[in-house]
């Protein structure tokens, strides 16, 4: 197999350097979590785990709080975007309707508007309507920039089922209900599941449409935002780094029991 | 992660399952579609309403009623032109670096990584990492990495490759690399997505044609990989052109690398300048649909959307 490759080692070696410089600022911050100092990222002033172990001690428990309502906003955010992006998704893929082009358009367009625009276009209508900026603003504006991602993530699901098994189900006498809960759900669970962590993740990392939205409220990036003049406390590394290795193992995990499960397919057909 | 909205839609199902016509569509749309019509679209109005608003007669900082004072639109680009080119400009150069960084390495993942499955998702993985993990935190950790006292700008100066009183903070630079860093794997994504679908054998007949390496990859890869490309800058270009961490004081830029980001959060959330923000947004909003656009319609790959 010939093509174009630059030498034999260039692209390797390449690919080695390119995949160590995206990884230089999570190792850094990593590394600064265990720093001995009030101030994380200034300078090192030696080893210590005292964070790892007393992540909310700082602030009167700020950092934690902060995590806190990421947390809880995600979760929130997460749960309303999955269920009507899932429910977008399947009447995009199943169903031939009226101002379906108008339909893909109003999916499109949030994800192709600047954060900062979404953000300034809520906050002004919030402030239209006289809406107080608190938790409950911040969740209505990350629901809506995740549903799009939802339906995307979505519809490649539900494009790959075979609508032959949920006929089988019908004919069987299933109700709609019953082919729903037992056929078409249980295939669809890892798209589902997929988006759902998609959303949680936008949602947790996301910056500058809650900085519109969030009034009094902080949280995990604004907290670090608000922080960044005087110095980020090495609690925040702890709990960003945590995050990071959590995620690390759900994606390896899955990674790895997908690859299972299709060398097991393999070897059964 | 918004790579999975244009690497799903790049590639249409094969074959669609017949579509009935029925109330249920209906049922299933409505809730999602109420919800974007009035979180999404209402606030665009809003957006579009507040720009053009005047202030009050008596001129209270915060307070304005509904006019139609298009003359916010002169006012912020006689203003803020610097501004508005910087953030494209920067926007640019950033989607233009993401591009070289990202294909050799999204080919290698993509096309030769291709023989060693385990070692090709693994790759994948540590691509996706700096998602997660915060994004201003990743930033931050550059901002102490290139600041004056560190020990990579120190050394550059020891060596004399950085002039004794140079700064990589606060800089054009350091804005733009920040840029290219936070957007690289929305670049990496989809290029990999379309390039691991590359079939083998058109590389092979253009050998067997006998065209060179190099001429194989500009008339046969290249233009083969053109959706991922395309997917790839949109998704670098459009959250970069609005990004505002990046050139943030407490960040990466300087008193002379604000962008139209910065120029908003400032106008809203501490001049309390409504109408000016928003005309700022709607301007930003407008030049990026026009360039995605033109840029979508000349590469030749509308079906992308």
């Amino acid at each position: 197999m010939t093509r174009f490759s630059l030498g034999k080692w260039l692209l390797p070696v390449y690919s080695a350097l390119a995949l160590i410089f995206l990884m230089i600022p999570i190792v850094y911050t990593f590394v600064f979590s265990f720093n001995d100092s009030l101030k994380s990222n200034i300078t090192w002033r030696g080893f210590t785990f005292d964070k790892w172990l007393n992540v909310c001690a700082v602030q009167n428990g700020a950092v934690c709080e902060a995590f806190g309502n990421s947390l809880i906003i995600g979760v929130v955010a997460t749960v309303i975007a999955t269920t009507l992006g899932t429910m977008i998704a399947i009447a995009l893929v199943r169903y031939r309707f009226r101002f379906r082009a108008g339909t893909s358009l109003l999916l499109f367009l949030p994800m192709a508007t600047p954060e900062v625009v979404l953000g300034a276009g809520l906050a002004a209508q919030f402030l239209s309507l006289g809406v107080p900026k608190d938790m409950l603003t911040i969740i209505l504006a990350h629901t809506m920039f995740c549903i799009s991602f939802v339906v995307v993530t979505v519809k490649a699901r539900v494009a790959g089922l075979d609508p032959a098994l949920e006929e089988a189900g019908r004919d069987l006498y299933g109700s709609p209900a019953q082919v729903f809960a037992r056929i078409t759900f249980p295939l669809l669970l890892p798209g589902i599941l997929a988006a759902a962590l998609l959303s949680f993740a936008l949602s947790f990392d996301d910056f500058i449409i809650t900085n519109f939205n969030s009034g009094a409220v902080t949280t995990f990036p604004k907290y670090i935002y608000i922080s960044a003049s005087r110095g980020i406390p090495a609690e925040a590394n702890v709990i960003a780094s945590a995050v990071f290795i959590l995620a690390l193992v759900i994606v390896v995990t899955a990674q790895v029991s997908a690859a299972a499960r299709a060398k097991r397919q393999a070897r059964q057909g | 992660m918004a790579f999975a909205a244009f690497s799903s839609t790049a590639a249409p199902p094969a074959d669609a399952p017949p579509r009935r016509r029925s109330n249920v569509a209906l049922l299933l749309l409505l809730p999602g579609i109420l919800y974007l019509v009035l979180f999404f679209l209402a606030p665009l109005v809003s957006l579009i309403l507040t720009s053009l608003q005047a202030p009050t007669e008596f001129g209270d900082i915060g307070m304005y009623s509904y006019a139609f004072r298009w003359e916010n639109y002169v006012a912020v680009i006689e203003q803020y032109w610097p501004h508005i080119l910087r953030s494209f400009g920067y926007a640019i150069v950033a989607t233009v670096l993401a591009l070289a960084f990202s294909y050799p390495l999204a080919y290698f993942i993509g096309v030769t990584a291709r023989k060693w499955p385990l070692l090709q998702s693994l790759m994948l993985v540590l691509v996706i990492a700096p998602f997660f993990i915060s994004f201003l935190l990743r930033t931050l950790a550059w901002k102490q990495i290139l600041s004056d006292e560190s020990f990579l700008v120190t050394s550059l100066k020891a060596v004399s490759l950085l002039a004794p009183d140079a700064h990589l903070t606060g800089t054009a630079f350091s804005v733009i690399f920040g840029l290219t860093y936070n957007f690289i794997p929305f670049m990496t994504l989809p290029l990999y997505t379309t390039l691991e679908r590359l079939d083998l054998r058109y590389l092979e007949a253009g050998n067997d044609l006998y065209a060179s390496g190099f001429h194989t990859f500009r008339t046969v890869t290249i233009p083969l990989s053109m959706p991922g490309i395309v997917a790839g800058t949109l998704l670098t270009f459009i959250p970069a052109a609005g990004d505002y961490i990046n050139a943030s004081r407490d960040f990466l830029g300087g008193a002379d690398t604000q962008m139209i980001g910065n120029v908003i959060e400032a106008n809203f959330l501490v001049l309390l300048n409504y109408p000016a923000a928003a005309a700022l947004s709607i301007i930003l909003m407008t030049v990026i649909l026009v360039i995605v656009g033109v840029y979508v319609k000349r590469s030749g790959t509308e079906e992308l959307l």
